[in-house]
C-alpha cells in the first residue's frame, strides 16, 4: 500500500489545464490554409495526388474527406495549400467543411433548449462502424486523467438507453449499418449524432467503396462533424465543448 | 521475399498438403487456378503451389491454423475446402449467422455485440454457458469489412498506402512498413539503412504505446485503478513521441515506399518516461490480488498455441519463441531481444508485454542511427511476380502478399493481420472459465477487429 501511495505521489498531477495553450507536436498538420490568389489557372497538381478527391483546383478543400496526408501541399508548385497549426476544426454542418479560403465556420453551440438539457451533462454512446481503432483510441484518450472529459460533464456510457447521443466512427460498413440504426433508435429523444474522423464524415480512404456507406451523414442526421485521420484528442474535445457552448466563438 | 510466378515450386495436392505442415502457415491465396501457401521456416520464407479446380481437400482438419484463410478463399473465390469443419462466412454477414450450440437442461446462451459496452470495435461473441461456467465461445466477426483487399487490386494507387495505414489503425506503422517493403521488393530496391532504422524506431514506439496501454487496461479490468490511470496517460505520452517524429500520433504519413517522409535527428530522450512506466507496471505486477486474478486465468497450452498458429505476444506467452524480428531478421540492423514466458495465462501475457516494453526501450536507448538517404526512387513493379513481407507488429506477425499481373499491377493482394490466427486462441482460452473473466481474457489478447475483417 505504501508503495502504491509513493508511486502515486511520484507520478504527479497530469491533467491538462483547460485554459493552457494546446501542446501540439512540432510536425502537427492542422487546419489547412488556402491561398486562392496563388492558384495557377489550369493547374491540377493538387487534385491529381489527393487520395480521396478532397481537393480540387481553386483550391477547394473538403475538410471532411481530408486525410491530412499533406500530399496536396507538397504537390502544389505555388504553395497555395499549407497545413497550419490550428487544431480547432469541428463544424455543425457538412457544407461548412468545404474550405474555399474563407475562415472556417466553427461549430456553434446547440440551441437553448438542447443546451439546457445537455449543457451540464452529456452522455454519449460510442459506435464504431468500420473504424480502424485510431479514432476510437483518441476518443478513449479523452477519458484518461490527461483530458479528464468527466470534469466537463461529458461521459461515454455503456448503453444507448443511458445516452443523449451517439459518437460514430468509421465509414459505416454495410455490415454495421443495421446495428448502428438499432443503437440510434435505442437512444431516447432528443438525441445527438457526432461524426468523428474522415471515415465517419465522408468515408475516409473507403469513400465510394460498395462495402461502406461513405459516412454516417447519409443515414443519420449529424449534429457535429470532427475532421481528422484521426482527429487529435484536442480537436475532439474542442468540438464537444463548442457544441455545449463552453467555448467562445472563434 | 520475392519470386517469379513461373519459378514457384509446383507440387501435386498430396505433396503440397504435406509440405504445408512443415513450418508456420503465414498466408494462403489463389491465383490463376493455383493455391499458393506461404510458410515461415527456419531457413526463411517459402512458397509452394498446387493446381486446384473448384474444390480441394481442406487443410484445416490437419492444420487448424488454416481455418480462417480457407474460409476467406471460399468466400472470395468460391474455392471449396472439402471437409472444413465449420465453413461459415468470415466477413460477409447473412441472417445473423449460424452458431455451434450446446444443448442440455442447464445450458444457456449469452450473446454479446456487435456493439459493445466500451469504446471498442464491433464483433459478436456467443457463449454457451452452464451457469457462470463457459463451455464454448464462438467469435463471429465481419462487421468491420470495408473491402480493403479488393480495393488494393489494380494498384498501387493513391489510396494504397492509406489502406495499409488504416487496415488496423493501431498498427499503422507495422502495416505501412509491410506494404512499403513489399513494393520495394517488387521494384527491386531497398530502402536505405537509415530509413529502415527510422521505421524500426516508429515500430517500437507503436509497440510501446500499445503494450503500455494494454497493461493499463488489464489493470483497469481487475479494478487496480492506479496503474490503469498512469498507463492511460503513458500510452498517450508514447503516442506523442511518434507525433514528434512525424506530426501524427499513429505515425501516419511517415512510412512510404522507398523510405520515410521525415528524418529523425536523434532518438528521443526516454529516461523519464521509462521511469514512469516502470513505476506504474511494477506496482501492478507486485500486487498480490492482481496476481491472484491474472494467474491461471485464460490459460492456453503450448500445443494449442502451436496448432492454432498463434503469433505475437499471445504465442510467446505460451513459450513459443516466434518473433519475425528474429525469425527473418534484417541482418544489417540491431533488434530488440526476444521475450517469452511460460504458462499461457493472463499473467504470462502481461509479463511478456512488460518484458517487451523493457526490450524495446533498451533497443531504442542503445540504437545509433546509421547514415543514408531518406528515400529512394521506387520504379515500376516487376510483372508476374509474387512477393511476401512480414513485419513483427505489436500484436504479432503482420503479413502482406502481392501477386503482380503481366502489367506489374497488383493482381492479388492479401493482408494477414496477426488477429486472423489469434482470435481462436481467445475462444479456446475461455473454455472452462467463468464468463465474468471474459473482459480480462479479451484484454489480455487485445485483437484487432478491422485487421481481421479488412
Amino acid at each position: 500500500m505504501l508503495k502504491i501511495l509513493t508511486e502515486r505521489f511520484r507520478q504527479g498531477h497530469r491533467t491538462l489545464s483547460d485554459q493552457a495553450p494546446p501542446s501540439l507536436p512540432s510536425g502537427y498538420q492542422g487546419l489547412p490554409v488556402l491561398s486562392s490568389e496563388r492558384c495557377e489557372e489550369g493547374c491540377t497538381s493538387c487534385a491529381e495526388v489527393c487520395p480521396t478527391g478532397a481537393v480540387s483546383p481553386g483550391p477547394l478543400l473538403d475538410l471532411g474527406a481530408c486525410l491530412f496526408c499533406g500530399e496536396c501541399a507538397r504537390a502544389c508548385p505555388e504553395g497555395a495549400i499549407s497545413f497550419g497549426k490550428d487544431h480547432r476544426m469541428a463544424v455543425r454542418s457538412r457544407s461548412d467543411l468545404v474550405l474555399t479560403g474563407q475562415e472556417l465556420k466553427l461549430a456553434e453551440a446547440l440551441e437553448a433548449r438542447s443546451r439546457q438539457l445537455f449543457g451540464r451533462s452529456l452522455k454519449l454512446r460510442q459506435v464504431s462502424a468500420g473504424g480502424c481503432n485510431a479514432c476510437e483510441a483518441e476518443i478513449n484518450v479523452l477519458s484518461t486523467v490527461v483530458f479528464d472529459l468527466g470534469r466537463f460533464g461529458v461521459q461515454v456510457v455503456a448503453s444507448p438507453r443511458h445516452a443523449d447521443g451517439l459518437i460514430v466512427t468509421g465509414p459505416v460498413s454495410q455490415n454495421m449499418r443495421e446495428a448502428l440504426l438499432k443503437t440510434y433508435q435505442a437512444v431516447p429523444e432528443p438525441r445527438l449524432v457526432i461524426a468523428v474522423g474522415a471515415c465517419a464524415t465522408a468515408g475516409g480512404p473507403y469513400r465510394d467503396h460498395p462495402e461502406v456507406e461513405s459516412g454516417v451523414g447519409g443515414i443519420l442526421p449529424v449534429d457535429l462533424f470532427i475532421p481528422g485521420c484521426p482527429p487529435h484528442p484536442l480537436t475532439i474535445l474542442d468540438g464537444l465543448l463548442r457544441l455545449l457552448g463552453r467555448r467562445g466563438v472563434g | 521475399m520475392i519470386v517469379k510466378l513461373s519459378e514457384i515450386p509446383r507440387l501435386d495436392m498430396h505433396e503440397w498438403r504435406g509440405t504445408c505442415r512443415h513450418g508456420r502457415l503465414a498466408a494462403l491465396t489463389l491465383w490463376q487456378g493455383e493455391l499458393l501457401a506461404v510458410l515461415v521456416r527456419p531457413e526463411g520464407l517459402v512458397v509452394r503451389a498446387t493446381r486446384v479446380e473448384e474444390e480441394y481437400p481442406s487443410l484445416t482438419p490437419d492444420l487448424p491454423s488454416a481455418q480462417a484463410l480457407e474460409r476467406a478463399l471460399f468466400e472470395e473465390h468460391g474455392l471449396r475446402p472439402v471437409g472444413h469443419p465449420w465453413l461459415k462466412p468470415l466477413r460477409r454477414l447473412r441472417d445473423g449467422g449460424q452458431f455451434y450450440r450446446v444443448r442440455g437442461p442447464q445450458v444457456h446462451e449469452v450473446a454479446v455485440g456487435p456493439v459493445h459496452a466500451g469504446v471498442i470495435e464491433p464483433g459478436h461473441f456467443r457463449f454457451q454457458c452452464n451457469g457462470e461456467h463457459v463451455l464454448h465461445l464462438e467469435i463471429a466477426l465481419g462487421y468491420q469489412h470495408r473491402g480493403v483487399e479488393r480495393a488494393l487490386v489494380g494498384g498501387p494507387s493513391r489510396r494504397s498506402i492509406h489502406y495499409a495505414e488504416t487496415a488496423a489503425g493501431d498498427s499503422s506503422i507495422a502495416h505501412a512498413t509491410c506494404y512499403s517493403e513489399l513494393c520495394e521488393e517488387l521494384a527491386g530496391v531497398q530502402a536505405s539503412r537509415r530509413a529502415r532504422a527510422v521505421r524500426m524506431v516508429a515500430l517500437e514506439l507503436e509497440r510501446l504505446a500499445n503494450h503500455v496501454g494494454d497493461l493499463g487496461a488489464l489493470a483497469g479490468d481487475v479494478a487496480f485503478l492506479p496503474t490503469a490511470s498512469w498507463c492511460g496517460r503513458l500510452r498517450g505520452a508514447y503516442l506523442n513521441l511518434t507525433a514528434e517524429l512525424c506530426g501524427n500520433r499513429f505515425g501516419r504519413g511517415l512510412v512510404r515506399s522507398g523510405g520515410v517522409s521525415v528524418d529523425l535527428e536523434r532518438i528521443p530522450a526516454l529516461d523519464t518516461i521509462r521511469r514512469d512506466t516502470q513505476g506504474a507496471v511494477e506496482v501492478l505486477l507486485a500486487n498480490s490480488w492482481v496476481r491472484a486474478r491474472f494467474e491461471d486465468t485464460g490459460r492456453l497450452s503450448l500445443e494449442t498455441a502451436r496448432e492454432l498458429g498463434l503469433v505475437g505476444p499471445a504465442a510467446r506467452a505460451c513459450g513459443l519463441p516466434l518473433d519475425v524480428r528474429h525469425e527473418l531478421p534484417q541482418e544489417d540492423l540491431p533488434r530488440p531481444a526476444l521475450c517469452t514466458a511460460e504458462g499461457g495465462d493472463v499473467m504470462a501475457r502481461a509479463l511478456v508485454r512488460w518484458q517487451e516494453v523493457q526490450a524495446s526501450l533498451d533497443f531504442l536507448q542503445q540504437l545509433e542511427l546509421p547514415s543514408g538517404e531518406l528515400s529512394r526512387e521506387v520504379g515500376a513493379l516487376a510483372p508476374a511476380h509474387l512477393a511476401v513481407c512480414l513485419v513483427e507488429g505489436w500484436r504479432g506477425a503482420v503479413c502482406h502478399l502481392a501477386v503482380t499481373d503481366d502489367e506489374g499491377r497488383f493482381g492479388r493482394y492479401q493482408i494477414v493481420d496477426p488477429s486472423m490466427f489469434n482470435w481462436p486462441g481467445l475462444a479456446l482460452a475461455m473454455r472452462g472459465q467463468e464468463i465474468s473473466d471474459f473482459p480480462l481474457c479479451n484484454k489480455s489478447f487485445n485483437l484487432s477487429y478491422c485487421g481481421h475483417d479488412l
